[in-house]
């Protein structure tokens, strides 16, 4: 049997860091999963132990969880879809005749 | 039972309590039946939730588990070369812990929870690991079979509806492909040694070759409320129909190897396009899953040996980071 009871083990675990990962020069950082760690740099050497193993990354952020405000779901209508008819906004939407060349 | 868990008690659905209840559960099965992943903030049935974390915990821990009896062996490998591929192996094992683990968290339960759960004995993990590693032989089988068939059950996981589950899955999925084939690499080299080489080969699968078909959980019949977690595509694929994949690609395999599998109803039926096979001990099963295999108590007191004799390891590091803390705020 375990000697902490789960509400001491609770007390005392390690926060959660968000890790972000660039894979290759010239390319975004992507999200890729989280790790426990004391501090930010113990957060930066597991990120690299748990993620990267077979060269996934050049470059890792760590940033704390609780640090992040996110959308919320329910939100998705107001936010997103008055983007949605405003097709003028693709160039698709637009006719150009041949004659004029590529554009 | 990676992706099983109709061992344990059924997990109740719950009527809809109001009628914005029961449009929110359509709502959601639409999503469910048009392939829209799930995201942890969206909402979801409790059911479905508790059903993915016990799943998912009892998942990650099986990988962690699963690193004991590959790392008896570390120590005795025979070459440099295949002592940094088994550890390499382990380590990856952990790592496929630790991913799933950290999607598991996204729904609510913190991952000092679940490990609380393995060590009390409430959560499962696969039986499989209750097996002892006798042999340098098992280093392969393991490889080869276990890994084999938990790439199986996977890949049908990867396909899952749950987004960070279906996520950690697939990268597992990359990595598992190198655990298959370094153990099947191995037996070849035993397969073309020595009499005692081949010998020795042929006992371990002899050993494997059923705790490894018992992976994929119950026969279908005996399973009955995995019909929800299909319809939620938790589980994409039948615990029968995974097995019966598993056997199809092996068995071509074992003849490679010039080795037999122990099954005398082995044989492949033309009809049905697959391999018949003989009837599985689900006394044997049963009796490991509830913690009389031969290794479980060997197992979980290693587990709580190192989580407790890491613990000063895990405070002083917090006692720093405070500090440290402290410090910038000065
Ligand atoms: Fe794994
Ligand atoms: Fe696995
Ligand atoms: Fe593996």
């Amino acid at each position: 049997m375990p000697k902490h009871t789960t509400e001491q083990i609770t007390e005392k675990e390690w926060p959660l860091w968000e890790v972000f990962i660039r894979s290759k020069a010239g390319l975004d950082h992507k999200h890729c999963g989280s790790v426990h760690a004391s501090d930010a740099e113990i957060a930066l050497e597991s990120a690299r132990d748990v993620y990267t193993r077979r060269s996934e990354g050049i470059s890792i952020w760590v940033v704390p969880s609780n640090a992040i405000t996110a959308s919320k779901p329910e939100d998705k209508e107001s936010l997103f879809e008055p983007a949605d008819d405003k097709i003028y906004r693709h160039p698709t939407f637009y006719d150009i005749p041949k004659g004029a060349g590529k554009m | 039972m990676y992706g099983d868990t109709s061992i344990q008690k059924p997990i109740k659905i719950a009527e809809p309590t109001s009628a914005e209840q029961a449009r929110l559960e359509e709502i959601f099965q639409q999503k469910i039946d048009d392939d829209i992943k799930i995201e942890p903030q969206e909402w979801m049935p409790a059911a479905y939730r508790k059903t993915l974390v016990r799943q998912m915990s009892q998942h990650a821990h099986s990988e962690v588990i699963g690193m004991q009896p590959e790392g008896n062996w570390l120590t005795r490998a025979p070459s440099l070369r295949r002592k940094v591929i088994l550890l390499a192996k382990i380590q990856d094992e952990g790592g496929h812990g630790l991913y799933i683990y950290s999607a598991a968290e996204t729904l609510g339960t913190s991952r000092a929870e679940m490990i609380e759960q393995l060590q009390s004995g409430k959560a499962k993990y696969s039986s499989i690991f209750n097996y002892p590693a006798l042999t340098w032989a098992d280093m392969g089988t393991i490889g080869w079979l276990v890994d084999g068939a938990a790439i199986t059950n996977q890949v049908a996981l990867s396909r899952g509806s749950y987004g960070p589950y279906s996520r950690a899955m697939i990268r597992i999925c990359k990595e598992e492909s190198f655990h298959q084939r370094q153990g099947y690499e191995l037996l070849l080299t035993l397969s073309k040694g020595t009499k005692e080489q081949k010998e020795m080969l042929q006992e371990s699968v002899n050993r494997f070759w059923w705790p490894s078909l018992m992976m994929f959980g119950p026969n279908d019949a005996n399973s009955p409320h995995s019909a929800q977690s299909m319809k939620w595509k938790i589980k994409k694929k039948s615990n029968d129909q995974l097995r019966q994949e598993f056997i199809d690609a092996t068995v071509p395999q074992a003849e490679f190897l010039g080795i037999t599998l122990p099954d005398p109803d082995l044989k492949w039926n033309e009809e049905r396009g697959h391999y018949d096979y003989g009837a599985i001990d689900w006394e044997e099963f049963g009796n490991v899953i509830n913690g009389n295999g031969p290794c479980n108590k060997q197992r979980l007191a290693n587990h709580i040996k190192a989580h407790e004799d890491g613990a000063w390891v895990r405070e002083a590091a917090a006692a720093y980071a405070e500090k440290q803390q402290k410090k910038r705020v000065a």
